[in-house]
C-alpha cells in the first residue's frame, strides 16, 4: 500500500459516499452536498497524483485543483439558486415530488 | 397463243368491276348504273364473240394456268381456258345477260333501288361468267358460291316481304347442302389425283392419265373413285340447278323480281349445275373398261324422275312464274338427263336451246305482270291476246320452242335427248319418262297460254280494273330478239346437219341428210310430234275451247280429278315433308344447343365467378382479420414499448443519476478487462 | 501513511458519512463543513498549502454557508421519509462504485512512488504559472464567476410585479 494507493483509495470512498447520498437522499440541498463531496474526492485524487507522480515542480495538479475550487464555487452558487428558485415555484424542494419532466 | 386467250380473263373481270364501281354510286345515279352494267356485260360480249371465233378456227383447248397460293414447296395454281364448250356457254351468258340487263331497265324502272339492282345484276355476271371459264375446280367453286352469294341477295331484293326472305334464305341453304357435297368431292379428288386444275399440259385431273388413274380405283360401295366423286360434284350441281329432292327453293325463288328468274333462274345460273356436270364430264363417264359409269346412271335417273315429277307439278299451279318455275326445273331433268345419256354435246344442246326461250319466256311472264299492273295468278288474266300482241306474239313462239313443236329450237334438242334415251343401253324407262315429261309440258304450257291469252278478261276483285297495256320499246325489244333465236337456234344442231354437236365435242362435220335414216330418228321424230300435238290437243280442248269466264270457276282439270289437281297444286307436299323432319331435327338441335349453352357453358361461366367471389371474399377476410390485425399488433406493440420506455423518464433526476452510476461501473469494468485481456 | 494523515482521512470519512445520512439538514451542512476541514488538512499533509488554504476559504467559508442559507430559505427540514428499496439500490449502487474503482486503484501497478522533493517557493511559481502558463484558464474563470454571480442573482430574484 503506498501513500499513493492510501489517497486514491480515500478520494474513492469519499466519491462513493457523496454518490451514495446523491442518490439515497430525497432533499435537492443534500444531492448537491453529495456533488460537492463527490468534486472534492476528484480534488484530492488530483492532490495525490501531484505529490507523488513525475515532476511536482510543474505544477500541474495544484493549478487544477485551483481552478476546480473557483468553478466548483461558482456551481453551488447557480445550484443553490436553482433550489431556492424552485422551492418559490413547487414549494418543496423533495426531489420525488419534482417529476414533472418525465416523458 | 392468241391475244384472246391472253385476255380471256377480262370477260368475267369487267362486269365485276362494274359491280364494284356501281356499288359506290349514289341511289340517285341510276343512268350511270345502267350504263357501267350494260356497257361491261355489252363489252365482255364482243370480247367472247371473238373468243368464240377464235374457238372456231382453233377448236383444240387452250389454257393459261398461273400460279396463286404457296402453301410449302407447292403451289396451287389457278388458270382460265378456252374451248369450244367454254366459247358456247360465254357467248350465251353475255348475249342473254345484255338483253335481260336492257329489259330490266325498263322493268325496275319504278323500283327506288334500281342502282342496288345493277349492282348485284353485275356482280352476278362476272361470277357467272368465271364459273365459265375457269381451269381449276377450286376457282370454279369460288365463282360458284359467288353465284349463289348473288342468287340470295337478288331473290331477296325486296327484303321487306317476309316471303322474299324467307325464300332467299331457302335457296340459299337447299343450294347449300348440295355445294357440302361438292365440296367433299373437291376435296377427295385433290387428295387422289393432286391438282384440281383441269388441264395442265398432261397433269390436270381432267386429263387422261389422273383419269385412268381414277377410273381404276376402287372406292365403298362397288363405285370407282371416278364414280364417287363425280356423284358427289352431281350433289353441288343437282342443288344447283334443282333436281329433285333438291328443287324446292327454285319455284319459292319467284319471289325475286322478274328480270332475275330470267337470268338466274332460267338461263344461266341453273344451268351453273349442267355445265359443271358437262365440264367434268371426262371424269364422271370414265369406266375401266367401257360401258356407263355408275354415276351416269345415277344422274340419267335422277334427271328422269326430275323432268316428270316437276312437270306433273306444273299442271296444277297458277302463278305464272311458278308454272315456269317447275317448267325449269322439269327442263333441268332433260338436260341431266341428256348428259348422262347422250353425252356433252346433247345435254348443252339442250341448255343454250333452253336458255334462250326459257328467259324469253320469263321476260315475257314480266312483261305481262308489268302490263296487268303487278298481277300474278293467270285466274286473274285472260284475253291479253289483243291487249298485249307483241307479247303475246313473243310468248306463243317461246311455248312452242319450249314444248317441242317441230322446227322450232326445242324440237331439235329435246328430240336429241330423247333419241339418246331410247338408244339408252341401261335401260329404256327415262325415255318413257321423258317422253311423258314431254306431253305434260305442252299441256300445261297451253294451259297456261289459254288461262292468260284467250277467253276473257277476269280482273281480280279486290283490285280496281286497270287498264291492261303493252310494255314499252324497251322491254318489247329483247322479246322479239330472243324470238329470233328461239325459234331458229335449233337449226344449228339438227341430225342432218350437227354443227353444234360437231364443235362441241371436236368431230368432224358433214352434211348429209341421210342422217336421218339412221338410228330411228325419223320415227322418233314422229312420235315426238305426234306427243306434242297431243298434249296441246288436249290442252285446248280442256282450256281453250271454253275457256272459264270468271275467276271463281273451279278448274277445268279440278273438275275432273279434284283429289290430283289439289295434291299436285300443293306441289306434292315436298315441302311439308322436309319441315317435318329435317327442320324438325334442326330445331331440336338447336334446342339442346340452347340447353347446353344456357346450363352447361353458362354453369361454368357462373362457376368461375362464384369461385372468383369466393376468392375476393377469402382474400378481404384474410387483409382484415390477418393482415391488418397483424399490423395493428406490431403498431400497438411498438406504442406499448414506447409507454414501456418512456417510464424510465421518471422526471426523478436520482434515478437518472443511478443508472449514470451503473453505466460508470459497466464502463470501467469494460476497460479495464478489454486492456487485460 | 503517517499516523497524521490517518487520523485526517477519518475524521473527513466519518464526516462525510454523518453529511450524508444525518437527519437534519443543518447538521448535514455542518458534518460537510467538518470534511471539507478534514480534508484541507489532508492537503496540507500533502504539501499543497495553498490549496489547503483555498480550500477553507471557498469551500467551508463560502460554499457551506451558502449551503446553510439555501436551507434556511427553504424550509425543508421537514420529514425526510426514506423508501427502504431507494436506499438499498442506491447504496448498491455507490458500493459497485466503489468496489470498481477500489479494484482498479489496487490491481493497477503503481510505480514507486518517488519521495520527490517538493519545490521550494511554491507559492511564487503558483502565481508565476497562472500568470504565463495558466494566464487563458484564469481569465475564463473570471468570466465564468461573473456569469455565476448574474446568473445566480437573476434565477433567485423574485419575480417583480411590474411596479415602481
Amino acid at each position: 500500500m503506498t501513500p499513493l494507493n492510501g489517497c486514491l483509495l480515500i478520494s474513492a470512498l469519499l466519491f462513493s459516499i457523496g454518490l451514495g447520498g446523491a442518490l439515497t437522499r430525497r432533499s435537492a440541498i443534500l444531492v448537491l452536498i453529495g456533488i460537492e463531496l463527490m468534486l472534492n474526492a476528484a480534488n484530492l485524487n488530483f492532490i495525490a497524483f501531484w505529490r507523488y507522480g513525475p515532476h511536482p515542480e510543474a505544477m500541474t495538479g495544484v493549478l487544477f485543483v485551483i481552478f476546480s475550487i473557483a468553478i466548483a464555487a461558482a456551481e453551488a452558487a447557480v445550484g443553490l439558486a436553482l433550489i431556492v428558485s424552485i422551492y418559490r415555484h413547487a414549494k418543496t424542494t423533495d426531489l420525488s415530488r419534482l417529476d414533472s419532466m418525465k416523458g | 397463243m392468241a391475244w384472246i386467250v391472253q385476255y380471256l380473263w377480262l370477260i368475267p373481270v369487267l362486269p365485276a368491276a362494274a359491280a364494284a364501281l356501281i356499288a359506290f354510286a349514289k341511289r340517285s345515279q341510276r343512268r350511270l348504273a345502267a350504263t357501267l352494267a350494260i356497257g361491261s356485260l355489252g363489252v365482255s360480249l364482243a370480247l367472247a364473240l371473238i373468243a368464240f371465233v377464235h374457238a372456231l378456227a382453233h377448236p383444240a383447248m387452250e389454257y393459261v394456268n398461273f400460279q396463286w397460293l404457296q402453301f410449302g414447296s407447292e403451289w396451287i395454281k389457278f388458270g382460265w381456258m378456252l374451248d369450244p364448250l367454254t366459247a358456247v356457254m360465254l357467248v350465251m351468258v353475255t348475249f342473254v345477260g345484255l338483253l335481260i340487263f336492257i329489259f330490266s331497265v325498263g322493268y325496275m324502272n319504278h323500283d327506288e333501288n334500281f342502282t342496288r339492282f345493277f349492282c348485284f345484276l353485275s356482280l352476278f355476271a362476272g361470277a357467272m361468267l368465271g364459273v365459265v371459264i375457269a381451269n381449276n375446280l377450286l376457282l370454279l367453286f369460288m365463282c360458284w358460291e359467288v353465284v349463289g352469294l348473288t342468287s340470295y341477295l337478288l331473290i331477296g331484293f325486296w327484303f321487306h316481304k317476309p316471303e322474299a326472305a324467307a325464300a332467299a334464305k331457302k335457296a340459299f341453304i337447299v343450294t347449300r347442302i348440295g355445294d357440302l357435297g361438292l365440296f367433299l368431292g373437291m376435296m377427295w379428288l385433290y387428295h387422289l389425283s393432286g391438282t384440281l386444275l383441269f388441264y395442265d399440259n398432261g397433269l390436270g385431273c381432267l386429263e387422261h392419265s389422273a383419269v385412268a388413274a381414277l377410273a381404276t380405283r376402287a372406292a365403298a360401295l362397288g363405285l370407282t373413285a371416278a364414280s364417287g366423286i363425280g356423284l358427289l360434284v352431281f350433289c353441288g350441281a343437282a342443288g344447283k340447278s334443282g333436281q329433285v329432292p333438291l328443287h324446292v327453293w327454285l319455284p319459292d325463288a319467284m319471289e325475286g323480281p322478274t328480270p332475275v328468274s330470267a337470268l338466274i333462274h332460267a338461263a344461266t345460273m341453273v344451268a351453273a349445275g349442267v355445265f359443271l356436270i358437262a365440264r367434268m364430264y371426262p371424269l364422271i363417264a370414265a369406266t375401266p373398261n367401257g360401258g356407263v359409269s355408275a354415276a351416269l346412271e345415277v344422274i340419267a335417273w335422277v334427271g328422269a324422275i326430275t323432268a316428270l315429277f316437276a312437270a306433273c307439278i306444273a299442271v296444277a299451279q297458277n302463278d305464272i312464274k311458278r308454272i315456269l318455275a317447275y317448267s325449269t326445273v322439269s327442263q333441268l331433268g332433260y338436260m341431266m338427263l341428256g348428259l348422262a345419256v347422250g353425252g356433252v354435246a346433247v345435254g348443252m344442246f339442250h341448255l343454250i336451246t333452253h336458255a334462250f326461250f326459257k328467259a324469253l319466256l320469263f321476260l315475257g311472264a314480266g312483261s305481262i305482270i308489268h302490263g296487268c299492273s303487278e298481277e300474278q295468278n293467270i285466274r286473274y288474266m285472260g284475253g291479253l291476246r289483243k291487249l298485249m300482241p307483241v307479247t303475246f306474239a313473243t310468248y306463243a313462239i317461246a311455248m312452242l320452242a319450249l314444248c317441242g313443236f317441230p322446227l322450232f329450237a326445242g324440237f331439235w334438242s329435246k328430240d336429241e335427248i330423247l333419241n339418246s334415251a331410247h338408244l339408252w343401253s341401261v335401260a329404256s324407262a327415262p325415255f318413257y319418262m321423258g317422253a311423258a315429261g314431254a306431253f305434260l309440258t305442252a299441256f300445261y304450257m297451253t294451259r297456261q297460254v289459254c288461262y292468260v291469252f284467250f277467253g276473257q278478261r277476269r280482273p281480280a276483285p279486290h283490285s280496281a280494273a286497270k287498264p291492261v297495256h303493252e310494255s314499252p320499246a324497251v322491254m318489247t325489244w329483247p322479246l322479239i330478239i330472243l324470238s329470233i333465236f328461239a325459234a331458229l337456234l335449233g337449226f344449228v344442231g339438227t341430225p342432218a346437219w350437227p354443227w353444234f354437236q360437231a364443235f362441241v365435242e371436236g368431230h368432224a362435220l358433214t352434211f348429209s341428210l341421210g342422217a336421218f335414216a339412221e338410228n330411228g330418228t325419223v320415227p322418233l321424230m314422229v312420235v315426238s310430234t305426234i306427243i306434242v300435238i297431243v298434249g296441246i290437243g288436249i290442252g285446248w280442248w280442256l282450256y281453250g275451247r271454253e275457256p272459264i269466264a270468271h275467276s271463281d270457276e273451279p278448274d277445268a282439270l279440278e273438275r275432273l280429278q279434284p283429289a290430283i289437281f289439289r295434291a299436285l297444286g300443293q306441289r306434292l307436299y315436298v315441302d311439308e315433308l322436309y319441315n317435318l323432319t329435317i327442320l324438325a331435327f334442326a330445331h331440336l338441335c338447336a334446342r339442346v344447343f340452347d340447353w347446353t349453352d344456357r346450363w352447361v357453358w353458362n354453369g361454368a361461366v357462373h362457376l368461375v365467378a362464384i369461385g372468383t367471389k369466393t376468392v375476393a371474399r377469402f382474400d378481404s377476410l384474410l387483409d382484415a382479420h390477418a393482415i391488418n390485425a397483424g399490423f395493428d399488433t406490431g403498431c400497438e406493440s411498438f406504442s406499448v414499448s414506447g409507454r414501456l420506455l418512456s417510464r424510465l423518464q421518471n422526471g426523478r433526476s436520482q434515478n437518472y443519476l443511478r443508472v449514470l452510476g451503473v453505466a460508470l461501473v459497466v464502463l470501467v469494468l469494460l476497460l479495464f478487462w478489454g486492456r487485460k485481456g | 501513511m503517517s499516523v497524521p494523515f490517518l487520523i485526517l482521512a477519518a475524521i473527513t470519512i466519518a464526516a462525510a458519512v454523518a453529511a450524508m445520512t444525518l437527519r437534519k439538514l443543518v447538521h448535514c451542512a455542518l458534518a460537510l463543513a467538518v470534511c471539507l476541514v478534514g480534508l484541507a488538512g489532508l492537503y496540507l499533509d500533502l504539501g499543497a498549502e495553498f490549496v489547503g488554504l483555498a480550500q477553507v476559504l471557498v469551500y467551508v467559508g463560502a460554499v457551506v454557508i451558502l449551503i446553510v442559507f439555501a436551507i434556511l430559505l427553504t424550509r425543508s427540514d421537514e420529514h425526510q421519509s426514506h423508501g427502504s428499496s431507494r436506499i438499498l439500490s442506491g447504496v448498491a449502487v455507490s458500493a459497485c462504485v466503489f468496489g470498481v474503482l477500489a479494484w482498479a486503484v489496487v490491481t493497477s501497478g503503481t510505480k514507486e512512488s518517488p519521495n520527490a522533493m517538493l519545490p521550494q517557493g511554491a507559492m511564487k511559481q503558483i502565481g508565476v504559472a497562472l500568470m504565463q502558463r495558466y494566464v487563458l484558464p484564469l481569465e475564463i474563470v473570471g468570466l465564468l464567476l461573473t456569469a455565476a454571480l448574474i446568473g445566480a442573482v437573476v434565477i433567485a430574484m423574485e419575480e417583480k410585479q411590474n411596479t415602481k
